[in-house]
């Protein structure tokens, strides 16, 4: 690779060819504000906030965009860069809605974060504001204009890496704004919920729709059961609300914590991944030997569900019929557990805490419904899950480690790693290859799945007979690529797909705790995350095969029959239907 | 007959246009029909001769009599006296204010005489929707020259020694531009040619006249450059609201492509070049080079970073030069007579001429083209005809948004590039705006601010929220609420905004600001502390006072008033309630006897 | 069709042969008197002709003007030719023949065609050119 040596206030440095100022400052210590800057998905140099002086060059630059040159003399502290950047963060303040106090990202927020660091203590150029409207219609995503600050972080991660793009620039000068097409809601515009806007907004302009006060109601009201399930992905981020190093899983505390903030019953989705693999690995092998419709493609990311449905509702007959993990888990809690428990399922309320924003509207849809009754009630994200905690002041660090209630509680390693991607492809191969082989197979770390590449094809052999065609991609604009190649007929002798609507999966979720762009220029929490996964899957959990789980071979004995039996078809499966792009 | 005794020029550039140009090429074929002459005198429309402001002209060869604000009611007369009779209608000739005598040919006009044609050489003297007259004046003869006996790096050396610097505001080198795209490498190849026709400072319109007077000038250039850096695709982006520009630039590019001058194997050579059009929907930020490239691209106006610079990485990635109208019209004649030659007109650093657009106080606004190195006095007065009614000069306003103004004392200054930055202005692209005693300077830097804001894209934090919060200091001056420290604040915006925005909107958006402040400080202090508007622009600073010595009483103004502020009882002295007045005017211009002032 | 280097050479001299006017030419002016009276006693037919003439000749440095009363109405029509100096020669009494034989002769020759000239007009002799 070329190298260029150039120097930085002074000190000569070398880096590769097509480094910018900004990383290149970060190898020697010095950290260049940023606010638009979202590594490799929005270097547009717009916020000016990385302005560094280049000599002899006629204006400032922007170090996020400006690639190191042979003999530069770049400066990152004169007096005029500083100047610069002061007024242009007074300038963005001046039209920023300053509530910090009661704003759910003070303490995580870029903007305040950078008014802190630079020492702008007083906003000089107040004036007139160009963004009002709030827009709160969305199941899962609240949009504030009043806080937005036009960095597009949203727009590109929308756009670019989502291919969603209903996200956009609209108008000019003071009065653009970022919008959904003609002025329309984000409920309107076919946007999948995934969250990953707010996830990478610096500010408080994207939220999810908080349902934290529907979850106090519950827990408060003498007469509801109230039950809470919680998917893998979760534990390996609700660490970061608390103060623990990424990757940290912490699952003990996370159970003890929701005993403590008043839920009946402390559950686990993965017992609900399981029960998914047992009815998505029994489809698949129907399909196959049946001649179904392949590939099959998973249906646990309700991003990835709305995506099909607005953009390729031609292909849903590839999706597999299986609810999500916190669908079944939901269905099998309101019928079995309730009977079992003799309790009626109105009276049961069952809460999910979810890495991900799209789960408050899958548990709104009609299609997941049995008798009527939805399966699950209320889905906080893990970082409303943090909020609780907080606002009911445990002491999250401080508490005993505990265990997930019985039966429901239980969940084995394949189903922890659904939440990174690759992992639904893994634990249903597991189980896939003990069936078919009748024995217990002990080489099941499938790496080949494994990895945060957006998308990964593997053949396995799981019988001597049967090689089996994998593909796994997550984040929307792969999701898009697969869906071209099926289209043109080139995934014809491919068996299986998972598909998952956020890129690297649920561990980077669009309800998962908020890292500041700064933080990702040095570290992929989508691999660090999954490492907790990994780890819990290979380590901690007593079985690693969702067949092998007690509690699977125990409700299919009880009350399930066999998978994809009469019942399982009743309360564990869905259709599907083409949803119009603009409402 | 071939044979044509005499050709009448009506110039069909805009300007005449929508004052009746067409209408009169109608009547004037009437006549000529009637008189049975129409096969002896031929009636060209033209582009644009730079007059605008005596609009619709009509020029008559062989005697060059020049006929100003010639309206289709003169044609009968026209035709008979002049055409039939042989007779100059006097009556339409121009005459030049407080000059007595009528100049009988255009080249007599003080409008002309110091003006050196480049740029414009056949604006108003040819008709642009025939390739054959573009010809008959050595058209297409430096691409021919270039094509068959130049390289391309002997073409930009050319246009380098030219010393030719982008004439659409910047001031960069063309031939290094070129040498830059020339140099790039491009993996498939591809490389582009653009064009910015994307004129849209307040008031200008060089380039238009250029694509409306002269568009294969335009296309010979492009491929020109073309050749130079190895591209065989170019595109013009011109504004939408330039519908005639448009049209003869299309038919100027289908003309060119029938005669083989555009398309495969032009003058027998490997050398292949294609033009298109894309109309860019008015946006003033895609006059920006990289918002413009952005536009071609389909995607939103905005400015990208740089770098990358368009050389290298412009138009759908690939390599591209981009240089505006005015410069490549500059381009044949330098190749045909030599950089030596472009060279010897101008300054120093900056080579050949420049056209302006003359417009606001003045008596003969207009078109013009000078050398390099004119006074703003020379343009002023022998050029422009000095200031209407008397009135005294007070600044002349360049580079329009993006510029500043310059005041009296600053008159004898050589306008060139690094002039005009030197006092605070820039050349941009040509506007010139003359403001006399009556402007009021704040009033001026708010218009232009106003006009930036608005136009601003809204990338940018500086430029989207910095020339508003600009823009709001200056109303609550003019609205007569400015509080001390509103200059100084204003400063320290403008430099910030100037240091940090991302284009060049943005960068020059303080300039009238600064400029206004640097040489009417006095002004914008006695709105400040006085609450005066020293000029009588400002309402909200002005009185309206009837002078009770002069008042006879009529009631005039008092019916005039459409506030009805003004009371009083005939006879006798009338008042004016001022928390009622609206400070129209009304009264002020009604009054017989001049007894209302403001102040 | 598109053209050869050389078609364009040929279209450049034939066109600006019609278009010169606007750039001045350096040859030959001529006036015919178009005001009341020489139109009256026949200038137009003279004018005609005498572009017909010039065409057919092809006489591309010839410019021909009409003017207003020259003056002396009873010598109409008219022609006068200007040379490059602005000397000037004038014809009296025109008619078609007659300027046929003026461009023939003076325009296509410089030979001035005396006895059409205002030198016999009155049986004086006068030289027939007059210094501008």
């Amino acid at each position: 690779m070329k190298e260029v040596t150039f120097k930085i206030n002074g000190q000569e440095m070398t880096v590769p060819e097509g480094t910018t100022i900004l990383e290149a400052a970060r190898q020697c210590n010095i950290d260049i504000p940023t606010l638009c800057y979202l590594k490799d998905v929005n270097e547009i140099g717009a916020c000016r906030m990385c302005l560094v002086e280049i000599a002899g060059a006629r204006a400032l630059q922007a170090a996020c965009v400006y690639p190191v040159a042979n003999g530069i003399e770049v400066l990152t502290n004169t007096p005029n860069v500083r100047e610069a950047r002061r007024v242009n963060l007074e300038l963005i303040l001046s039209n920023h809605n300053r509530e910090c106090t009661t704003c759910i990202r003070s303490e995580n927020c870029e903007l305040q974060t950078l008014a802190t660091d630079l020492g702008v203590s007083e906003v000089p150029f107040e004036g007139e504001v160009s963004g009002t409207l709030v827009d709160d219609k969305s199941d899962s995503i609240v949009r504030d204009e009043s806080k937005c600050i036009l960095c597009k972080r949203c727009v590109a991660v929308c756009g670019d890496v989502q291919n969603v793009a209903v996200l956009g620039s609209v108008g000019r000068g003071f009065t653009s704004q970022v919008q959904p097409v003609f002025g329309r809601s984000l409920a309107d515009v076919g946007c999948i919920r995934c969250g990953q806007c707010i996830v990478n907004c610096p500010v408080g302009a994207l939220k999810e729709k908080s349902s934290i006060q529907e979850v106090w109601d519950a827990i408060a009201d003498p007469t509801k059961t109230v039950i809470v399930e919680t998917a893998p992905a979760v534990r390996a981020s609700l660490g970061e609300e608390f103060g623990y190093p990424m990757g940290t899983p912490v699952t003990d505390q996370m159970a003890a914590a929701l005993r403590r903030l008043g839920f009946d019953k402390v559950f686990d989705t993965g017992f609900g991944a399981d029960v998914t693999i047992m009815e998505e690995g029994t489809e698949l092998l129907g399909r196959v030997t049946n001649g179904g419709v392949l590939p099959m493609i998973t249906s646990c990311s309700p991003g990835w569900i709305s995506y099909i449905e607005t953009n390729y509702p031609e292909f849903l007959p590839h999706l597999s019929t299986c609810k999500s993990p916190q669908q079944i888990t939901g269905a099998l809690l309101k019928s079995h557990y309730a009977e079992t428990n003799g309790i009626d399922p109105k009276d049961m309320v069952v809460v999910s805490v979810m890495p991900c924003t799209a789960k408050k509207y899958e548990l709104k849809r009609e299609e997941l419904k049995v008798d009527g009754i939805p399966d699950v009630d209320i889905s906080i994200t893990t970082r409303e899950l943090a909020r609780m905690i907080k606002e009911a002041r445990i002491m999250f660090d401080q508490l005993p480690k505990e265990e997930f209630d019985d039966y429901y509680g239980e969940y084995t390693g394949a189903a922890v790693i659904f939440g990174a991607t690759g992992g639904v492809m893994e634990a249903a191969v597991r189980t896939l290859a003990d069936i078919l082989n009748k024995k217990d197979i002990q080489a099941i770390d499938y790496e080949m799945v494994r990895g945060v590449q957006g998308i990964k094809t593997a053949t396995v052999d799981v019988t001597p007979d049967l090689a089996v065609k994998l593909l796994v991609a997550s984040g929307g604009s792969n999701i898009e690529k697969v869906m071209q190649q099926l289209k043109a007929g080139e995934l014809a002798d491919t068996h299986f797909i998972e598909l998952m609507g956020c890129p690297g999966g649920c561990v980077n979720g669009g309800g998962q705790s908020i890292v500041p762009a700064k933080d990702k220029m040095d570290i992929d929490i989508r691999a660090e995350r999954a490492k907790a996964l990994y780890v819990s899957d290979a380590k901690i959990t007593k079985y690693r095969k969702s067949h092998q789980s007690p509690a699977v071979i125990r409700i299919y004995d009880e009350y399930l029959g066999e998978p994809n039996g009469h019942k399982s078809h009743h309360l564990l499966h869905t259709t599907y239907s083409q949803k119009p792009k603009l409402v | 007959m071939a044979y044509k005794r005499s050709q009448i020029l009506i110039c069909g550039g805009t300007g005449c246009c929508s004052s009746g140009a067409m209408t009169l090429v109608k009547e004037l074929k009437k006549e000529l029909v009637k008189h049975d002459i129409l096969d002896e005198v031929e009636v060209v429309a033209t582009g644009c001769f730079g007059l605008c402001e005596l609009g619709p002209v009509v020029i008559v060869y062989p005697e060059g009599t020049f006929y100003s604000r010639v309206e289709a009611a003169d044609i009968t007369e026209l035709v008979e006296e002049h055409l039939v009779k042989g007779r100059p209608l006097d009556r339409l000739i121009y005459t030049e204010k407080g000059d007595g005598h009528h100049p009988l040919s255009i080249n007599d006009l003080g409008f002309f005489k110091t003006q050196k044609r480049i740029a414009l050489v056949n604006c108003g003297v040819i008709d642009p929707e025939n390739i054959d007259e573009y010809i008959a004046f050595d058209g297409y003869m430096a691409l021919e020259k270039v094509l068959l006996t130049m390289t391309p790096i002997d073409v930009i050396n050319e246009v380098k020694a030219s010393g030719l610097r982008g004439r659409g505001g910047g001031g960069f080198p063309t031939g290094l531009k070129w040498q830059f795209a020339h140099d790039a490498v491009s993996e498939d190849g591809v490389k582009y040619v653009a064009c910015n026709a994307d004129e849209g400072d307040p008031g200008a319109f060089m380039d238009r006249s250029v694509l409306e007077g002269d568009p294969h000038a335009l296309i010979e250039a492009m491929a020109i450059a073309g050749f130079a850096v190895g591209a065989a695709k170019g595109y013009v982006y011109v504004r939408a609201e330039y519908p005639i520009a448009v049209n003869r630039l299309q038919i100027a590019i289908d003309q060119a492509k029938e005669y083989g001058l555009l398309g495969e194997n032009i003058f027998d050579t490997d050398f292949a070049f294609d033009l298109e059009i894309r109309l860019g929907a008015g946006a003033f930020v895609c006059g920006e080079e990289t918002a413009l490239m952005n536009s071609i691209e389909g995607k939103r106006g905005e400015p990208r970073p740089r770098p990358p610079f368009p050389a290298n990485k412009g138009l759908f990635g690939k390599p591209t030069v981009l240089n505006n109208v005015e410069t490549y019209a500059n381009i044949p004649a330098i190749i045909l007579k030599g950089a030596e030659w472009f060279a010897s007109v101008g300054t120093e650093k900056s080579k050949g001429t420049k056209v302006f657009a003359l417009g606001g106080k003045i008596n003969n606004t207009g078109l013009l083209e000078i050398p390099m190195g004119t006074t703003l006095r020379e343009i002023v007065y022998d050029i422009g005809g000095g200031i209407p009614n008397g009135k005294a000069f007070k600044a002349a306003q360049t580079g329009g948004p993006s510029g500043g103004c310059i005041p009296a004392s600053l008159l004898d200054t050589p306008i060139d590039y690094d002039n005009l930055i030197a006092i605070g202005s820039m050349m941009g692209s040509g506007g010139l705006i003359v403001m006399d005693e009556d402007n009021c300077m704040v009033d001026v830097a708010r218009f232009f601010l106003d006009f930036t804001q608005d136009e601003s894209c809204g990338k940018c934090p500086p430029c989207r929220i910095g020339t508003k919060r600009m823009l709001e200091i200056l109303e609550r001056i003019c609205d007569g609420k400015g509080v001390k420290g509103d200059i100084e604040r204003l400063e320290e915006l403008a430099v910030g905004i100037k240091a940090s925005a991302l284009c060049g909107l943005g960068q020059t958006a303080p300039n009238p600001v600064l400029s206004t402040i640097r040489y009417f400080r006095d002004e914008y202090e006695a709105h400040i502390n006085d609450k005066k508007c020293p000029a009588g622009v400002c309402k909200h600073l002005l009185d309206f006072t009837i002078d009770p010595e002069t008042c006879k009483g009529c009631g005039i103004c008092a019916k005039k008033c459409p506030a009805d502020a003004i009371t009083g009882e005939k006879k006798k002295p009338y008042t004016i309630d001022t928390a009622k007045c609206i400070k129209c005017n009304a009264c002020i211009e009604a009054c017989p006897f001049g007894s209302i002032s403001k102040a | 069709m598109a053209k050869s280097l050389a078609e364009l050479k040929a279209i450049r001299e034939k066109k600006l042969n019609e278009i010169n006017l606007r750039h001045g030419k350096d040859g030959y002016r001529v006036v015919v008197g178009m005001a009341t009276c020489g139109i009256a006693a026949g200038a137009r037919p003279v004018m005609v002709k005498l572009m017909e003439e010039v065409e057919a000749k092809n006489l591309v440095d010839v410019t021909v003007a009409q003017t207003g009363c020259i003056g002396s109405c009873r010598l109409e029509p008219i022609v006068e030719v200007y040379d490059g100096n602005n000397d000037k020669v004038t014809y009296v009494h025109m008619n078609a023949e007659k300027v046929a034989r003026v461009v023939a002769e003076h325009l296509a020759q410089g030979k001035i065609v005396d006895e059409y000239t205002m030198t016999v007009v009155d049986g004086k002799l006068i030289d027939p050119t007059v210094k501008g």
